[in-house]
């Protein structure tokens, strides 16, 4: 289990994703979990074993790691990475209950059902409406808050996204204040800002997401409270023809049935 | 065989399992798994070499390693995911087990085509009936299995928190001497954050038992009071069509080996039955 196993199960959700949806999703793959796993972990491999403190102290080193990193840049990433992608799957659990209906409605034998086989249904890309469109909705909110929580985590833990050369420890037991080096400092200082560049675009993008699909909410309220003033004999007429025709060929099939069944 | 076969194994119980149960299962593999295997991993691989103990005496640090640490965080938690993860192939073995029956029907009733036998491999069950047990006693052995498991490790590192410093005399050690373990804090953050995803799995794990009780009960309740399913509504037909199966599938089996004992202590009943047919 590991990110190629989260790029298959995110990868289904993206057929339901609105079009910034998808380009959030390349992003989160190509500019953050490729770049983690290619790059970044070789840099922070030998964080420990190449941070070096002036002193021959047994014990000084690893105390003086474990207080300027109380946890690696690296495993913050990966579990922000992990927190961030997830809500996605509460879009697909909910795509799944959908089409689980349908196909059940297929199985029943409803004329209503509009598909011809299953196949088609599995096929079938979902609109984002009614109450799709609040569990889309939420999962770009907990996206945003985890982003948002992760960054401050992280300015709040290394104050500020730059990696010191030196720092000066003095935890027990190191006998007085000693000097220790950190390996690497500006490669990960690069690779700092890159990820930190990344998920800004990130959080931009998932606002400007969320602020389309408000938009396109309010123009489809606002579409059906003006259709429904300016033409109320016409009030989609053709539809609710439609919905009550479908309703009696739905009560016509169940009498049917259970007149076959007693 | 690593945690990809271990999901390929898993995801196709997924497909018989209630709501609760693939929440459960999604629960286990990313926020458990996944995070084992991308981060908590590397934390712990470098826990022996550098551990460091404030002495020069050859093999002081390894026994104390191995005195304070008996089994190492990473292994306990393996373990834990494997052995909660498996009494879900009860469950799977049953839904085969099940599958194997109806194909059997379909062959005795003369519908052995390939079109429903591939229908057979791809409904899902009901989880009622004898099914209805395996699903349970797999909750049940997945709660026990993850009680133990936090209990064992509270029994080997009382309070969650890894420590940073321990003082260790074991031979052959001169005297006490202080032993530094390797990012303690980061450790701890992992500890807490397994031990949370945890708890949350014995939380979801309780749901479905509550909530599949309550089902069982209710179904009863229902069956007691409409007890002749003869002029039954068109939804009561479809949800007993699958019982009916079951039964049928009983019935079928049953009358098998009935036939079969009977005929090994009566060899002579196949005559007298032929004769009275013919009356």
């Amino acid at each position: 289990m590991d990110w190629g196993a989260l790029h298959t199960i995110l990868g289904g959700v993206n057929k339901h994703s609105t079009s910034i949806g998808k380009i959030w999703l390349t992003v989160l793959f190509i500019f953050r979990i490729m770049i983690l796993v290619v790059a970044a972990e070789r840099v922070w491999g030998d964080e420990q074993d190449d941070f070096i403190c002036n002193t021959l102290q047994p014990g000084c080193k690893n105390v003086c790691y474990d207080h300027f990193f109380p946890i690696s840049h690296i495993r913050l990433w990966a579990l922000q990475l992990i927190f961030v992608s997830t809500p996605a799957l509460l879009v697909a659990m909910h795509v799944a209950y959908r089409r689980h209906e349908k196909k059940r409605q297929f199985r029943k034998g409803d004329e209503k059902c509009e598909f011809k086989d299953i196949e088609e249904i599995r096929r079938q890309r979902f609109r984002i409406e009614g109450t799709l469109w609040w569990t889309y909705t939420s999962s770009i909110f907990f996206r945003l808050v985890f982003e948002a929580v992760f960054m401050y985590a992280f300015y709040f833990m290394y104050d500020g996204f730059q990696m010191p050369r030196l720092m000066k420890c003095n935890a027990w037991p190191c006998p007085n204040t000693v000097d220790c080096f950190v390996s690497r400092p500006t490669e990960k200082t690069v690779f700092t800002i890159f990820m930190i560049a990344v998920s800004s675009i990130c959080i931009l993008l998932n606002v400007a997401e969320l602020c389309y699909l408000l938009t396109k909410f309010f123009l489809r309220k606002s579409r059906k409270a003006g259709n429904s003033k300016h033409h109320p004999n016409h009030e989609n007429k053709e539809e609710t023809k439609q919905n009550e025709m479908n309703e009696l060929i739905s009560d016509s099939c169940q009498n049917t049935v259970i007149g076959f069944t007693s | 065989m690593n945690w990809a076969g271990l999901y390929t194994v898993l995801s196709g119980v997924n497909r018989h399992s209630t709501a609760i149960g693939r929440i459960w299962l999604s629960v286990i593999f990313i926020f458990r798994i996944m995070v084992l295997v991308v981060a908590a991993e590397s934390v712990w691989g470098d826990e022996k070499s550098a551990f460091t103990c404030n002495t020069q005496q050859p093999g002081c640090n390894s026994v104390c390693y191995d005195h304070f640490f008996p089994i190492s965080h990473i292994r306990l938690w393996a373990l834990q995911l494997i052995l909660v993860t498996t009494p879900a192939l009860l469950v799977a073995m049953h839904v085969a087990y099940q599958q194997h029956q109806e194909k059997k029907l379909l062959v005795l009733t003369g519908h052995a085509d390939p079109k429903h036998m591939e229908e057979v491999k791809k409904h899902k069950m009901r989880i009622a009936g004898s099914l209805w047990w395996t699903y349970v006693f797999s909750v049940v052995f997945r709660l026990l299995f993850e009680a133990v498991f936090m209990y064992i490790f509270y029994m080997l590192y009382p309070g969650y928190q890894m420590v940073r410093l321990v003082k260790c005399e074991a031979y052959p050690c001169p005297n006490t001497v202080d032993c530094f373990i390797s990012r303690p804090t980061e450790k701890t953050i992992f500890t807490v954050f397994m031990l949370v995803t945890s708890s949350v799995c014995i939380v979801l794990n309780m749901a479905e038992l509550v909530y599949l009780v309550v089902r069982a009960c209710v179904r009863r309740s229902q069956h007691n009071s409409n007890p002749s399913s003869g002029k039954s509504s068109f939804y009561g037909h479809k949800l007993s069509s699958e019982y009916k199966q079951n039964e049928i599938n009983q019935l079928l089996t049953e009358q098998d080996s009935s036939l079969k004992d009977m005929l090994r202590r009566n060899p002579g009943l196949q005559e007298k039955g032929d004769r009275c047919s013919a009356c």
